[in-house]
């Protein structure tokens, strides 16, 4: 991508949309796909699936649990089954058939979750997922995918389904910023470098990329070379573009709407660790949970803007000195 | 493999797997004799007689699909794949149970024996998974059954109940449960733990369709297993009534044997028992 492109950032359609969109025209394409759900079609966005293939959509009612165990069963028999709900409870509620029925046998079930995050708003901290990711990242030979919009998130969940194992795509409720042309091409595992820069790299997944951009944007004012990293695959990490940040940047600042401890951030840190060590700074929820409010306003008053990541730039920056 | 429907013939193998679980758990020095045990006619009437399947090929993709849910009774189950004959399961290998490197894992693992239709032993998910493969079974119009045998205890978790609220919902048919109703539990006698009766009742409520029998009485099974393949709209129960650690005199009915293995001694003494 080129390095001086500028991103328009204007607000484009939420990942969830997305993924509902996608999975309609994968239904078509392969008749192998199934989908599970849990009593939330119509806020998941599987509720076009179930319209038009409601022979190959079941809901489950109000019972993740044994949603994530059925999809076990389905994978197990040769199906490609996507089971979705919130992700604060298909990772937790869900959590333990993941790991003995999903994980642990390997199965090719795609977990997709929606209402990623505090930006759902209104619904409050019981229905914000601010752990999934340390929860999905645990679980062995899970790939863990966050999306940062419309274009990419369609374009991973096919990536997804071509690939064969147990795969969790994480998404969001609001609309999100669109970051990427139509046609971009993602492959999984492989960050993409959005800006090119030298002084610092920021690094993250899902809304943040474009609060990063508007934060490079900002940097450059300042005469700050920002690189723009969006690592919309956890795991497995593209270790080589951690590699290359911390070599040639010599700072990277990761930013997440998710807890600090658990996230990218640590799995960042922790390949910079092994792999050429340099000053970090983290963006992200401050072991709390949050609370009711307009997205927005949520985004403002816990740290998930562009201003917190251009702040943690230049903290990281001092510290490079 | 020889399969049968003779009672002498189901009943002589029956013998033949308890031995193995006796040898198997002495040998491994640890395990569930008990509830291994109290399963051995359910098993042997499913995999020598009810079920279709072919140890030679195991990916058969028409085969019937087995689910041990209460992973812990796995020595019953290697036992009787190993007396099928799966290349996955070697008969002179049992005794290498529970050891570093033996396929012969605490709990049935599919990474070790790929035949294994799941990896079992946290309880409460089996009868899920069973669920899924038949929806997957009736998506493709197949009319292969799966067949998942849960423990009396292990109903106590409640995802057992979703899925037997989904599986009636759905009318599938084509899975069949197996409770192996042996009474006790980890920590004593499941009705001072906590008590499943009236449990016909439940699950007829959950809209199955319920056989109770004796789950040592192999001509009883072929015919309650034969019953729920002609019951179409739902799917069926059966609740087996066993006795834990059945065949072994000290081992019956004592909650010391859910999960403590027998000395040599005990061993010897058992083998002579069901010679």
């Amino acid at each position: 991508m080129a390095a001086k492109a500028k991103f328009e950032l204007k607000l484009g359609p939420a990942t969830r949309e997305a993924f509902g969109a996608t999975l309609v025209e994968l239904g078509r394409e392969n008749k192998d796909i199934v989908v599970v759900d849990a009593d939330l079609s119509k806020s998941t966005m599987t509720y076009g699936f179930s319209k038009e293939f409601p022979e190959r959509f079941f809901t489950c009612g109000i019972a993740e649990a044994n949603m994530v165990a059925i999809a076990s069963g389905l994978a197990a028999a040769g199906k490609i089954p996507f089971a979705s709900s919130f992700s604060a409870f298909l990772l937790t509620k869900g959590f333990e058939q993941l790991r003995v029925t999903v994980a642990y046998p390997n199965f090719n079930v795609k977990l997709v979750g929606t209402h990623s995050g505090i930006s759902i708003g209104e619904d409050g901290p019981s229905q914000m997922s601010v752990e999934d990711l340390a929860l999905a990242c645990s679980l062995p030979g899970f790939t863990v995918i966050a999306p940062a919009d419309a274009v990419a998130a369609s374009a991973l969940v096919r990536a997804a389904t071509a690939m064969l194992g147990p795969v969790f795509i994480r998404t969001g409720r609001v609309k999100v910023p669109v970051v990427y042309a139509a046609g971009q091409q993602f492959e999984i595992g492989k960050a993409v470098e959005l800006i090119e820069g030298s002084d610092v790299t920021l690094v993250a997944h899902g809304l943040m990329v474009a609060e990063s951009i508007r934060a490079a944007e900002a940097l450059e004012a300042e005469g700050i070379s920002a690189r723009v990293v969006d690592m919309h695959t956890i795991k497995p990490l593209d270790r080589e573009a951690i590699r290359r940040a911390a070599a040639e940047t010599g700072a990277i600042v990761v930013s997440e709407e998710h807890l600090v401890d658990g996230g990218l951030g640590v799995r960042v840190a922790q390949a910079v660790a092994e792999l050429h060590p340099c000053v970090m700074e983290f963006v992200g929820i401050q072991n709390t949970y949050a609370e009711s409010g307009t997205p927005d306003g949520l985004l403002d008053k816990y740290g998930m803007r562009a201003r917190e990541v251009a702040a943690a730039a230049r903290r990281a920056l001092a510290r490079k000195k | 493999m020889r399969k049968t429907k003779d009672l002498a013939q189901l009943q002589a193998i029956a013998r033949g797997v308890r031995r193995h679980i006796v040898e198997m758990i002495g040998a491994a020095k640890s395990g569930h004799p008990g509830g291994s045990l109290s399963a051995v006619e359910t098993l042997v009437t499913l995999y020598f007689d009810v079920m279709n399947h072919d140890p030679a090929n195991p990916g058969w993709a028409d085969r019937d699909r087995f689910i041990l849910s209460k992973g812990h009774a796995a020595p019953v189950l290697y036992a009787v794949m190993a007396e099928c004959g799966y290349a996955d399961t070697p008969i002179d290998k049992l005794n290498t149970l529970r050891q570093l490197g033996s396929v012969y894992q605490g709990h049935p693992d599919r990474r070790f024996i790929p035949a294994l239709e799941a990896s079992t032993g946290s309880l409460g998910q089996g009868l899920s998974v069973a669920i899924g493969m038949g929806l997957a079974a009736r998506l493709d119009g197949k009319g292969w059954r799966t067949y998942v045998v849960l423990g009396d205890g292990e109903i106590q978790e409640g995802q057992i109940w979703e899925a037997a609220m989904f599986g009636a919902f759905h009318k599938l048919d084509n899975v069949v449960a197996i409770v192996d109703y042996n009474k006790i539990q980890l920590d004593g006698f499941v009705k001072d733990i906590l008590e499943l009766e009236p449990l016909a009742d439940k699950w007829r409520a959950f809209g199955w369709q319920v056989v109770e029998l004796d789950g040592h009485d192999i001509a009883a099974l072929q015919k309650a297993f034969a019953e729920a393949a002609a019951t179409k709209g739902k799917p069926t129960v059966l609740i087996a009534h066993t006795v834990k650690g059945k065949g072994v005199s000290f081992m019956e009915n004592n909650p010391k044997f859910h999960g403590v293995a027998p000395t040599p001694a005990e061993v010897e003494q058992a083998l002579k028992e069901l010679a």
